[in-house]
Order: C-alpha cells, then structure tokens, then sequence
C-alpha cells in the first residue's frame, strides 16, 4: 500500500530542521533579552514598583522644663510622576491649585532640566508645589481624578508654640544644590527638607531620623494593588529623636522682649552643666516667618533688613568685651604672680604716665585689685598688664604676651568655644606674632595697653563672655555651653560632659568673685552696676562699655548665687551707651526671672520701660514697621 | 479486549507523556498569568484557572475516547467532516455575534465555541483522504490546485470572521506539500519574498550618498543580484557564468556611488535596476542558447523579484491604511512607540527580560501579574513562562516543544500510509506554526498576530482543538502495518 513517495524522505531533515533553527534562534533571543540585559529588568521594576517614601517624623524640641517648643505639623506637596501624565486640563489644575500657568509651565521645564534637577526621573514622584494648606488639599484632592499622573503627599513641616528663639533653634528648608552636592552619604533627594540653622542644622542627622521606603505594586493603569512581598522589602522609617534644650523658655520669652527694639545678644548658661539657658540675638524674628509657602519671600525681607535679623549675634557677633575683661585679665595677673591680692596701683583719674594717659573715673586711690574690679578702675588694668608684658621674667614681651593669650585661650577666649550651633565665630585674642606684624617687631607693654581693659585688638562673643561669667561663678573651669541638654535614647555628646579647666588657682577666682559681688553690692572704693542689685539675690556682676565707632556697646556679664552659680549671663546691647545703661538692668532681670520664676511685680514697670526702649537706628525702624504693617495686615485678612 | 490491548502497546506513550506535560506546565502558567491578589483559589469553577481545569479534564477524557476510534473512520467521514465544517464556518459568519473584533464564536450556554480551532482538523483530515486517493501526485498542477482550493476555502471563509490570525495557520500545510514534492523553489520564494519585503521596509527610511539613493531598495537589489549569482554557480554546471553578472556589479556599483557622492548625485538604484534587469537578460539569454530549464526558472525569478519589490513599495505605501502600514513599522523597530502600537510587544520583552537566567519564581511575576502585558493567559502567555522561570525555564518549554514537533516528524515518517504521513505531517506543521509565530510574537520577532500557543494558552477550543489533532493521529499512528 506504500506509495513511492522516498525520494522526498529526506525531506524530513529539511522540516526538522526549519524546528530545530526556530527553538535555537528563539533561544537565543531569551538569551539576549534575559541575561546580557539588564535594562528590562529595571524597566519592570519601575514599571511594577511604586517607591514611596516614608518621611519620617522629625524629632521634637523641648526646653528644659519639658514644654513643647517645635513639633511637626502636617503640610501637603503636590507631586507628579512625569510618565503618568495624560492630557489634562492645564486650565483647570492651575486655577485649582492656584497658580498661574506661566508657573507651572516653568515648574515642568525645571523638573525635567537635569541640571536643576539632577534626580529627575519621569517615573518618579516630582515635587511641583510645596506646602499646600489643608484647604487647598482638599479642594485639589476632590479634583485628583481629573489629574492622573498628580499625587498629593504628606509632609511635616514645622511648628513653633512661643515663637522664639528663632535663630537658635533654627529653621528648615528644601535642600538647596549645594547641599545637596556636598551630601557624600546620597541620603537626600531633591525637594527634601533639611536643618538650614541653629539646632536644627546642627542636630539635622539626629533629628531627621531615616527615611523609609515602601515598595507598592502598580498595575497597568496606575493602581495600587498591594505591598511587594507583602513589605519583606520595605525599610521602615525611623523617627528622629526628640532633643531637650537647655532653653528655659520663659526666660527666653523675657529676654526676647528685653531685647525688642535694639540690637544685640543675651547668653545665659548654667554654670553646673555648661547647658544654654537663652540665647537671644536681637533683633529677632518669628521662626514661623521661615515656615510655610512664604518661606522665600519672608527669607529675603530677613536678609535685606538693616539690623540683620539672620545674624545670630550670641555667637557670631564679636565685640570688644570692654571692661568685663578686666576679671580675666586680673585672675592671669595674680596666676602670674604679677599682683597679688594686696597690690595696690595708684590711680589718679586715671593711668598716667609720662608721655601717656588713659582716663578713668574718680574714686579712692591706690587701689586693689578686688575693689578694682568692684569700681572697674581702668589704671589697675593698665599697670597690672603693662607690669606683665615688660616683666624680666619673660625676657621678651612676646613671650609675655604668648603666656597671657595662652591663659585667655584656657578661658574659652580667641577659638570657638564648640557650641552645638553651626557657624560659631572665634573671636580674637591677639598673639605676639600678631602684634610683631602689627608695630614691625618692636612693641613693648604699653604700646597694646589698651588691651588691659578690653579695648583694642580683642573681640570676643557674647556666649564667650557669658562663658566667662560661668568661669568664674565655677572658680575655675567651665563645661562647653551646648544648646542640647539631653537627646532621646542617646546621650550627649562628650565634650559636653566634659569639665575644661582654665589653669588658674580657685582662690584667685574668689577675689574676683568677691570684687563682682562689690560692684552690685557697692564698696569702699564704687560701684558700678548697683542697679542689678536684686534684694534676696546673690547677684555678681560686671560691667562693660565697648568702644566702638558709634554709640559705645552696653555690656553687662554676671552669675548668681555667688558660691554655687546657677545661672550665668551676658548682655550686650549695641550702642547701648554705658554698660550700666541697659545691659545691667537686663542682666539683672534676666537672673531674677530664671531663680525666682517671676519678676517681683514692682520690677514689672522697669521690665515695660525697657523692652519699650528703641535704639534701633531711623532706617531700621521703619523695616521693622512695615514688617509688623504687612503682618497685621495678613492676620486681618 | 485483545485488540485493544494491542492498541494500548502501540501507543507512542512518549508522545502521550510530552503531551500531559506541557498540557500541566500550561495550567501552572495560566495560574500564573490570571493570578489575582485578592483571588487565590485555583480550582475555583469561576476562575480561570478553574475553568482551564475542567477543559484540560476533558481533554483528557476526550483523549481518551479517540484512541477507541479506529482511523478508517476518519478517512471514511472526511469529506462529510470538510463540507459540514465549512458550513459551520459560514454559518458562524452570520451567527456570531461580535467579540473583540472577530465573529468567530458560537456560545452554548454557558460554554463557547470558535469553530476555526476545528477547521484546521476537519483539512487537514480532508487534505489527507484526497492525497491517499489513486493516482494523486502534488506535483501535477490539477492536483495541486484541488488541495490549495481543499486549504483556501476555509481560510477566506475564517478571514470573513476576522480571525486573520487564525487563517494564516493555514499556510503551514504547505510544510507539508513540500513533504509530498512540492517544488522546493515555492518554498523558497516564499521565504525570500518576505525578506524582501522585511527588508525593503525596514530600511526604507534611510537613504544612503547624499540622500539620492533608498537603503532598502539597494540592499534588496543587491540580494537579488547575489541570489541569482548563487543559484548559478550551485545549480548549473557553468560555473565561469556568475561572474559575467558579479563583475559589472563591483565595477559599477562603487563606481557610481563615487560619482554620486563627489561630482553628480544621481539615484544609485537606478543602476542596480539597469543590473537586475540585465542578469534576468542573461539568463533568459542563456536558456536560449543553452536549452537549460534551470536559467529560464532563475530568469522568472529575478523578474518576479523585482516585480515584487516594485510592487511591494506601491503596496505599503499607497494601498496599505494607516493602522496596517503602523502595524508592520512597528514590528520592524521603524516607530518608537512604546504607549502605542507597540506597547504589548513592549511590555512583552520588558517582562520576560526582567526575568533573568532563573526568573522570579511562581506566582512571583510582577509585570504579568500587575497586567501589564495584554492577553497574557492567552496568547502572551509566554510572557509568564519568561518572567517566572527565566531563560532556563522558558528554554525548557522550548526544547520540550522542539522534541514534540521532531517526534511528530518522525511518527509522521513511520506511517504506511499516504493518509497517515499526509495527516501527520499537517498536524507537524500546525504546530510548528504556532510555535513560530506565537513565541517570536511574544519576544518581539514575528509579527503580532493572535494565534495560542498549543496547550499553554488560557481556552477550551485551542486545547480541545490541539487534543483532536494529536489524538486522531497518536490513533492512526497506532494502527499502522494492521492495515
């Protein structure tokens, strides 16, 4: 029955063939597209994974009596994943989120420029506006359908209880290109938020905690159709820690007002523990003002104002420390065996000698060094430091200069101290080198006299002076001022549980102890700041008046209760004319809030006369006016 | 009794074992590729894993009961099978209502139907019965247009349903006319016309010295020059004659090119027309003087390639629509469109690339099981196997498809009877059809036309469908020498 059909046989091999070649090519095209490339395997992922990032709530800030200082509140940012994007309504998205459509087109070509935005990817969320209030996130979350490719998502931005302490505990804002180039770790992203000053800056790592990712299956059409691997690929976020301050924020609160319409800084630290009571710098600012849609507007008006708000003077404004500078230079005298306690210098209103004479007030002469200090008697200084830097002993007044800065150096003066704040200035403390350059070589202890008394070439900060106050309400040695008292479920750093230890004996630190509590409580011989004499107050204190080239700075520096300090402060009210003007009075008001909890009520008076003070310059005024115009002007709204 | 135990000894079990493997692979991967998050109960009636369930049940069963039928039968009904079912076809034409596009499907309750996954049976059975009669021979033209007549009937009759896919199975039985002597050389110009084609469009945008001449155009002249070149030296015995057609080529070719770039732009391709049409002359010239039938076929050749490329060109852009003619741009990599035309064949690659050497496990698939590529428990079902199992897995399924289809040339070869070779090697090229265009579908090779691919792909007629095919012919297959 077989048909003759075998010379095609072979034909067999030629359609077994045609098999054989289909399977092998088609392997090796699975070959090609699943093993030598990898871009399918990343197309899935982003075609399949939505990453969303879990923000993780930024820590809280308490002062030190545990009330709520700054805390998150939820705000709302519009994204948009670029690849998602159909035909909308451009019309209808602007005016819904109320924008015009200039903006939002200029928003788009950003996003995708990839210099702007180098994280730029079409299949991922991209910021278009920030901080939407709650209103408007609802009116566009009704909308949300209309949109595809638009996303709303939460954020927490920050929220102040007292308004204060603007530039101490700083603000945040989106990370800026910088930022985000010097950033080695690759943590940060466009868009998000970062510590931009003072605490928040400084502790942006603790604060911040982790950000957290959430892997979430898209389908096709953009719904979210569960967790991948139910979440075994999910990072939790992790909450950043809450920080305690050593602010106490009534004191704070009070400072502040103090300090309303001039310029300048209050330091006051817990001599015990080195914490920061306040930290004003004046003038000052709401830190809402920093939070918010208005965040840049309201930034620029702070940058622009004459009395430079931003400039957080506690720690970056240097001043001559006037006469508050002759308790370091007396405590270097006796250390360096120049006076001791019984010297005495004469003074005939004022250090005259021949061919030279520097001015001081009337009092008693001669004159020892505690009652020096109690009078602040500008001819003991003079003769006390010009006795040093010419001394024998030295051989040179270089060499006598170096251990002199060596000794101010001990104190906390001409570095930075190490405050947990970003952008602490150092001061100066001139060293021989510097007065070499300065008189060519030849210099000897009365050409830098002046220094005797906290004129010339020396500059210090406000905390460095309160620093000093601390000093010597420890007789001796002093805990870094830090700004964070205690941080949760960690400590503190070691340096600021670390004594530092000036070098300089504890008995002399009494006599100047003893000369302060003269200048509050009077003496034999003057003195000067009797009006920070607080009745059932220990009150120490030392006045300063800085030269300058205006109106002199007001200083005021001082601790209280004399043996065992709690609280030691600094004032400094620019061109506040003598130190007794305003800073002591401040002082003094400041050391009565924080140990008495309150302000006797016949100080309460006092306390109005002086937060009513302006000595604010005309141009600065009439910012601040406008300032306060538009303000009144939006809560009115 | 004893007959049938026989029958049960005869059965070529491998085929049976090949056949309920790649049948429950299916099923695994239909499980994977219709898998639903909220959804997880496989045997569930109302799924459609649970669905496929019970069709592969009756597959099995239906197997099973074709392996009681004796194969004179088939050859005895054949006819009456051929007529009833072109009848279905056209009934179902008028019947069917419209279901994504096609109206190829007649509903029984519950159940649907489409009546082309039969068609391919009910020919083949036919083309088989008609070979077998005394004195068929394929090479005489009157028979061989009864069997292309026997294979075209049905084919128009599905393209009226609009089930083109489905129709073009039916060019796979010239696997077979080749079997059973047709020239080689239709095979071949087959072949070669659509790469042709492929390649005329595929480079049809780019143009090549100082935008006179087209890439596609020159590429195709020069192929049809070689090809004719070849076909001298290999199939007459003067072999010094191809050079009287290759040497004017690398003479004049980069000669002209020259010109065209530095002094005088002209069209290169109009010299290569001046060549082609002057190697058809000389062949027709040489089967004058040399009385070689060869020459005078070559001659058709050429001429009829350069009609074709000519024509092809007209067609594409000018009768072709736009939907079409984006189609098969698309399929050539001409438009970068992956939202658009090319999207399934897109998501397709991203999804088997994304699965690697060893794939992300079962039920593991993301772009499959988020939807993301269309029709992918039915004729994307590849997809799945790519993406779940990787390279090796899916590399499994294809060499277990190629051991079927070599297996299913070998039993065809084994048949005493022109009936069961003819039958046989249908049922081959059936297969293998499907195997090529649906997998080089899914990795972006062939172009997308929507046939299943046999026992993976989710439905009751493609499995039924396949299960006849094989079964009848496992039957035949075990009867041969009791004749």
């Amino acid at each position: 029955m077989s048909k003759g059909n075998s010379i095609y046989e072979n034909r067999k091999y030629v359609i077994g063939g045609i098999a054989v070649l289909v399977v092998f090519i088609y392997i090796i095209r699975l070959f090609c597209l699943q093993i030598l490339n990898d871009d399918y395997k990343r197309y899935a992922d982003s075609n399949a994974f939505l990453k969303r990032v879990q923000y993780p709530a930024r820590g809280n800030m308490f002062d030190r009596n545990g009330n709520l200082l700054v805390y998150n509140q939820s705000s709302y940012d519009v994204t948009v994943i670029p690849r998602e994007m159909a035909d909308i309504d451009t019309v209808d998205l602007c005016r819904t989120l109320g924008i015009t459509r200039e903006y939002f087109e200029k928003r788009m070509t950003d996003m995708r420029d990839r210099r702007k935005n180098p994280g730029y990817s079409p299949y991922t969320h991209q910021l278009l506006i920030a901080q939407l209030t709650p209103e408007e996130t609802g009116m566009f979350q009704e909308k949300l359908f209309k949109f595809p490719g638009f996303y709303i998502q939460r954020r927490s931005i920050r929220q102040y209880t007292d308004n204060i302490a603007a530039l101490a505990l700083g603000d945040i804002g989106e990370i800026s290109q910088k930022e985000l180039d010097n950033d080695t770790t690759g943590y940060y992203q466009m868009g998000d938020y970062v510590g931009k000053q003072g605490v928040e800056k400084y502790y942006e790592e603790l604060l911040r905690g982790r950000k957290g990712v959430e892997i979430l299956l898209r389908d096709a059409r953009g719904r979210i159709q569960g967790r991948y691997m139910n979440g075994l690929h999910d990072v939790p976020s992790v909450p950043g820690k809450n920080l305690t301050l050593g602010i106490d924020a009534a004191l704070q609160s009070l400072a502040e007002r103090l300090m309303s319409g001039k310029r300048g800084s209050i330091v006051a630290i817990e001599p015990a523990t080195g914490e920061i009571l306040c930290l004003v710098s004046a003038p000052s600012f709401d830190p809402a003002m920093l939070v918010g849609r208005d965040r840049g507007k309201n930034h620029l008006k702070l940058l622009r104002n004459p009395a430079k708000p931003l400039l957080n003077r506690a720690i970056v404004g240097t001043y001559p420390p006037g006469s508050t500078f002759k308790t370091a230079q007396g405590l270097i005298f006796m250390q360096e065996e120049i006076v001791d306690e019984h010297t005495v210098y004469p003074c005939y209103n004022g250090f005259v000698i021949p061919g030279f004479r520097l001015r001081c007030h009337s009092h008693p002469s001669p004159i020892a060094l505690q009652d020096a200090i109690s009078t602040s008697c500008n001819s003991y200084f003079c003769w006390g430091l010009w006795r040093m830097i010419d001394n024998k002993k030295y051989e040179t007044p270089q060499n006598a200069i170096t251990v002199w800065k060596n000794h101010m150096v001990d104190m906390g003066f001409g570095y930075a101290l190490g405050i947990d704040l970003p952008g602490e200035k150092r001061g100066l403390i001139p060293n021989a080198e510097f007065y070499n350059k300065m008189h060519n070589g030849r210099w000897r202890g009365l050409s830098i006299i002046s220094i005797a008394i906290g004129q010339g070439e020396i500059l210090t900060t406000p905390i460095q002076i309160a620093n000093l106050a601390a000093t010597i309400g420890n007789r001796g040695r002093f805990i870094t001022p830090h700004m964070v008292k205690s941080i949760q479920d960690t400590v503190i750093d070691e340096k600021y549980r670390t004594w530092r230890y000036t070098g300089i004996d504890r008995e002399y630190y009494d006599i100047i102890a003893k000369g302060m509590r003269g200048a509050v409580v009077g003496s034999n011989y003057g003195a000067t700041c009797r009006r920070a004499n607080v009745p059932g107050l220990e009150i120490c204190g030392k006045t300063g008046t800085a030269q300058n080239r205006g109106e002199d700075h007001s200083i005021f520096m001082g601790f209280s209760p004399m043996d065992s300090p709690e609280i030691a402060v600094s004032v400094v009210v620019e061109n506040g004319g003598f130190g007794a003007t305003w800073a002591v009075p401040i002082g003094a008001l400041i050391i009565e809030q924080y140990l008495n909890g309150c302000i006797a009520e016949e100080r309460l008076p006092e306390v109005e006369r002086i937060s009513r003070t302006n000595l604010l310059s005309p141009k600065e005024n009439l910012y601040e006016m406008q300032l306060e115009k538009e303000n009144s002007a939006k809560d009115i709204k | 009794m004893r007959y049938n135990r026989s029958i049960t000894k005869r059965i070529d079990w491998l085929m049976i074992g090949l056949y309920v493997v790649l049948v429950i692979c299916g099923w695994f991967s239909i499980c994977g590729a219709s898998y639903n998050y909220a959804d997880t109960d496989f045997l569930d009636l109302g799924s459609r894993t649970g669905k496929q369930a019970m069709w592969i049940f009756f597959s099995f069963g239906l197997g099973g009961i074709l392996m009681f039928i004796e194969a004179r039968l088939y050859e005895a009904v054949a006819p009456f099978f051929y007529v009833g079912m072109l009848g279905l076809l056209l009934l179902t034409i008028f019947v069917a209502d419209d279901t994504k596009g096609s109206n190829s499907w007649l509903h029984f309750g519950p159940v649907s139907l489409q009546p082309a996954e039969f068609a391919k049976f009910a020919t083949a059975l036919m083309l088989a019965k008609i070979a077998n009669t005394y004195p068929f021979d394929i090479k005489k033209s009157r028979d061989f247009a009864t069997v292309l007549a026997i294979v075209f009937i049905p084919m128009l009759l599905i393209v009226a349903q609009k089930e083109t896919g489905t129709a073009l199975v039916f060019l796979s039985f010239f696997l077979m006319f080749y079997r059973e002597g047709m020239s080689g050389a239709i095979l071949f110009s087959g072949v070669a016309l659509i790469l042709y084609f492929i390649l005329d469009i595929k480079f049809s945008h780019d143009v090549f010295f100082a935008g006179t001449t087209n890439a596609g155009q020159f590429i195709v002249l020069s192929l049809i020059i070689f090809i004719s070149a070849g076909m001298m030296t290999l199939y007459t015995k003067r072999k010094g004659l191809a050079r009287v057609v290759l040497w004017p080529y690398f003479v004049l070719v980069p000669a002209g090119c020259i010109v065209s770039s530095f002094f005088f732009r002209f069209d290169v391709n109009m010299l290569l027309w001046g060549l082609a049409f002057y190697t058809a002359v000389c062949q027709l010239w040489w089967w004058v003087t040399y009385r070689m039938k060869q020459y005078g076929l070559m001659a058709l050749f050429t001429g009829m390639s350069m009609l074709f490329l000519f024509s092809s060109g007209y067609v594409f852009e000018h009768v072709l629509q736009d939907h079409q003619r984006t189609r098969i741009e698309v399929l050539f990599g001409l438009q970068d469109d992956p939202r658009g035309a090319g999207y399934n064949v897109n998501q397709s690659k991203i999804a088997i690339g994304s699965g690697g050497a060893f794939g992300k496990g079962f039920l593991n698939g993301t772009q499959t099981k988020l939807k993301y590529v269309p029709e992918q428990d039915t004729d994307f079902i590849f997809c799945t196997i790519g993406e779940e199992q990787g390279f090796f897995g899916a590399s499994v399924v294809l060499l277990l498809f190629l051991v079927f289809i070599l297996r299913l040339v070998h039993l065809s070869e084994r048949q005493d009877t022109v009936f069961g070779r003819v039958y046989g090697y249908a049922v081959t090229g059936i297969f293998l059809f499907h195997l090529l265009i649906n997998v080089g579908m899914v990795l972006g090779l062939t172009p997308v036309i929507g046939i299943p691919l046999p026992f993976f792909s989710y439905g009751g007629s493609s499995l039924l469908g396949f299960t006849i095919l094989l079964f009848v012919f496992l039957r035949i297959d075990a009867e041969r020498g009791n004749g």
